[in-house]
């Protein structure tokens, strides 16, 4: 078992809490929309040869929520003060759908801040096909299984949502929902400028999609790889939006295999 | 006290089969829509509404929703400046303009003043936060529901008060030229009264304003706690809360006979009863109720008027399926229930008087407003309704009204009864009544 603990850190003007574990080079994780669900096997596995650095997001419960936020835009632009604060930069980087928005804005602002960055089923970029699933007109529980190809069959996504839902964590999900709506409903979990502004990028990128994701769409997979030319692209076949629990063994190989490049 | 007529001016030729099973009226297609007879009723329900002055009516009130056969009023004002021109003495009551839906304060102090330049000073208004199906309707951010309905009202008070032109940068609106040229003909402007669904949030800021809280049909019980919350914190600004400070709109139905009001008040389920207005997940968007707000609903074992329970909350009523006819066989025992609990009053004049009577001697409100049925009630059955609770039902809740001392807003100023230093305040409402009914 590797170590981990949350901490509170005094960084960029906030008390930022932040999951820490692991050894080895940095690595910073950008949780999804719905929050950082704990500690998984991918994470374990990463942690062997990588210190992790997870923010848990401003307004999701634990780090207060900043009022200046106000889209993805000013939330990479705090988070791109942590990494500075924090003289993490240049590092790696791995961003999971929104998590993924906030590390291309983070990338677009300022191109030498990652040393390479994983992009997992990102939102960000208005796809060319298809839509970004709407996620607020739906019920938390909608939402959670349209996150993964096939619920009963993943057993991490069962050990995390399994059973009743307490309050407690539905006020979690309630304030991951509020503080997602509040930076990305207009445009929807988009940021227009974003495919003009990563023209020229040459931060190495791997885009990672499952072939069975609902939630974002392969034309925004298509619109990262036709702004950041170079980036390499990984299907993982027969899983959704959450590759990382629906096949953590194929995803751990080609993200290691990417970042140990 | 006041006594108003309100109705939803429902869509009442929609087939009710469409909106049981899209679980609620938000959302059913507007493929559905037939204009001959929306002309018809939109010219119909200006006419009730005069009616319901000729009748003596005091206040004729108006609301609106979006995307919605439940109400058939998308743009309140236009019928509003209608009713303005035709009425001669009612107020006109707005319950209310969706601020942060409508996303223009400027405009809506434009719009209001010459409501009420139009009526010489009629216009009640009020606001309201918007269902939460109309923020995915009108695309307006729920997570800044409660900042835009604020800084809208503060702005529109500023617009009608203060001399321009000005300049204004908020955080959510800014104005480059604020002098709108048409200003309220009442001075400084018009009353505003605030309709809810249980929400201290908004119960407060009423208190904070010295503004009257109305209570859309609520449940009996929390209302009266929710009336003592305003009383306690009226109390911090100094001032007693009295009936002057509180509304109430009760779905009522009346007919000759008991049997014949009771037939024709299923009218009050169309399409599901009184939870049908939105789907759960249409209700209640991401950040649109405080924090606070989403832990008591979390815990709570039932829904309420347009409320929603925990259970539902929680579920995945987007994927369950629909019987229609189990949904219509479910709703007559809630029909027999709500109407033990008061929360819907049918019946003949006879019967529905000492019911009235005993929500008034609970809530003591200074207004009370008639909601008529929904569902495909008949013109003739509607007016019949009507003129039997303006002449035999409406001057017994008057009478009842003086014996207990309900003055309403427009009597007495709410906020005028100062609490002197150091003296507690009086309770605002009884719930003895409630407990002679066993409904505490």
């Amino acid at each position: 078992m590797i170590r981990w603990a949350e901490d509170s850190l005094s960084v960029a003007g906030v008390q930022l809490s932040m999951v820490k574990g692991g050894s080895g080079r940095p690595l910073v994780i950008f949780h999804d929309e719905l929050g950082y669900p704990g500690w998984m096997t991918w994470n374990e596995s990463l942690a062997h040869d990588h210190t992790l650095y997870i923010p848990l997001q401003p307004g999701f419960g634990k780090t207060p929520r900043l009022d200046w936020v106000r889209n993805y835009r000013d939330l990479a632009g705090f988070y791109s003060q942590v990494v500075r604060e924090m003289k993490l930069d240049p590092v790696d980087a791995i961003g999971f759908s929104a998590g993924g928005f906030i590390a291309a804005e983070m990338a677009a602002a300022d191109p030498r801040i990652f040393s390479r960055m994983v992009l997992v089923a990102p939102m960000g970029v208005k796809p060319a096909s298809g839509e970004i699933k709407d996620i607020f007109p739906i019920t938390i529980r909608t939402h959670l299984r349209s996150t993964v190809a096939d619920p009963a069959g993943t057993p991490e996504f069962t050990k995390l949502y399994g059973g009743e839902m307490t309050p407690a964590q539905f006020e979690a999900f309630e304030d991951a929902r509020a503080e997602t709506a509040r930076l990305g409903w207009e445009p929807y979990m988009h940021d227009p400028a974003l495919p003009h502004l990563l023209r020229g990028n040459k931060t190495p990128t791997l885009l990672v999609w499952g072939s069975r994701d609902t939630v974002v769409p392969r034309g925004c997979i298509d619109g990262y790889q036709q702004a950041l030319a170079g980036a390499q692209v990984g299907v993982i076949e027969n899983v959704g939006h959450r590759p990382e629990i629906e096949n953590s063994a194929e995803f751990e190989r080609i993200v290691t295999r990417f970042l140990t490049a | 006290m006041k006594v108003g007529y309100f109705t939803e001016r429902p869509a009442r030729w929609v087939p009710e089969e469409a909106i049981l099973r899209n679980g609620g009226h938000f959302g059913v297609s507007n493929s559905y829509f037939d204009r001959e007879r929306a002309a018809e009723d939109y010219n119909y329900f200006i006419d009730e509404n005069l009616y319901a002055e000729e009748l003596g009516f005091d206040i004729v009130a108006l609301n609106e929703h979006h995307g919605n056969p439940f109400c058939m009023g998308s743009v309140m004002n236009v019928e509003a400046g209608i009713l303005a021109r035709l009425t001669k003495k009612a107020r006109i009551l707005l319950i209310g303009n969706p601020l942060p839906v409508i996303k223009h304060p400027l405009r809506m102090a434009e719009e209001l003043a010459e409501i009420d330049l139009i009526s010489r000073g009629r216009l009640i208004t009020g606001w309201v936060r918007g269902a939460g199906s109309e923020q995915f309707f009108n695309n307006a951010n729920p997570a800044y529901n409660r900042e835009l309905f604020e800084e809208a009202h503060d702005f529109i008070v500023q617009a009608w008060t203060r001399p321009g032109p000005w300049r204004y940068e908020g955080k959510h609106f800014h104005y480059r030229h604020v002098n709108p040229w048409a200003l309220p003909y009442q001075k400084p402007h018009p009353p505003m009264w605030i309709p809810g669904v249980i929400s201290p949030e908004t119960v407060k800021w009423c208190a904070e304003h010295n503004y009257p809280y109305f209570g859309l049909g609520t449940s009996l019980g929390p209302t009266c706690d929710l009336w003592e919350y305003y009383a306690d914190e009226a109390a911090k600004h100094g001032f007693q809360a009295g009936p002057e400070n509180f509304g109430y709109v009760m779905p009522t139905f009346v007919a000759e006979t008991e049997e014949r009001a009771q037939e024709l008040g299923k009218g009050f389920l169309f399409g599901g009863g009184q939870n049908s207005f939105a789907r759960v997940e249409h209700t209640l968007p991401p950040g649109y109720n405080s924090k606070d707000a989403i832990r008591r609903m979390a815990k709570q074992p039932q829904g309420s008027w347009l409320g929603v329970s925990g259970d539902k909350l929680r579920g995945h009523s987007e994927e369950e399926e629909i019987d229609p006819e189990e949904i219509r066989r479910k709703l007559i025992p809630g029909y027999q229930k709500a109407q033990k609990a008061l929360q819907l009053i049918i019946g003949s004049p006879k019967s529905v008087i000492p019911k009235l009577k005993a929500i008034m001697s609970t809530l003591r409100p200074g207004a009370l407003i008639i909601f008529s049925v929904q569902g495909p009630v008949s013109n003739e059955d509607r007016q019949i309704s009507m003129k039997l609770i303006a002449q035999e039902v409406i001057p017994a809740l008057k009478e009842h009204a003086k014996a207990i001392d309900l003055p309403d807003a427009l009597e007495r100023a709410p906020g005028s009864v100062k609490l002197r230093a150091g003296v507690s305040r009086v309770p605002v409402s009884d719930r003895g009544p409630l407990k002679e009914l066993g409904l505490t």
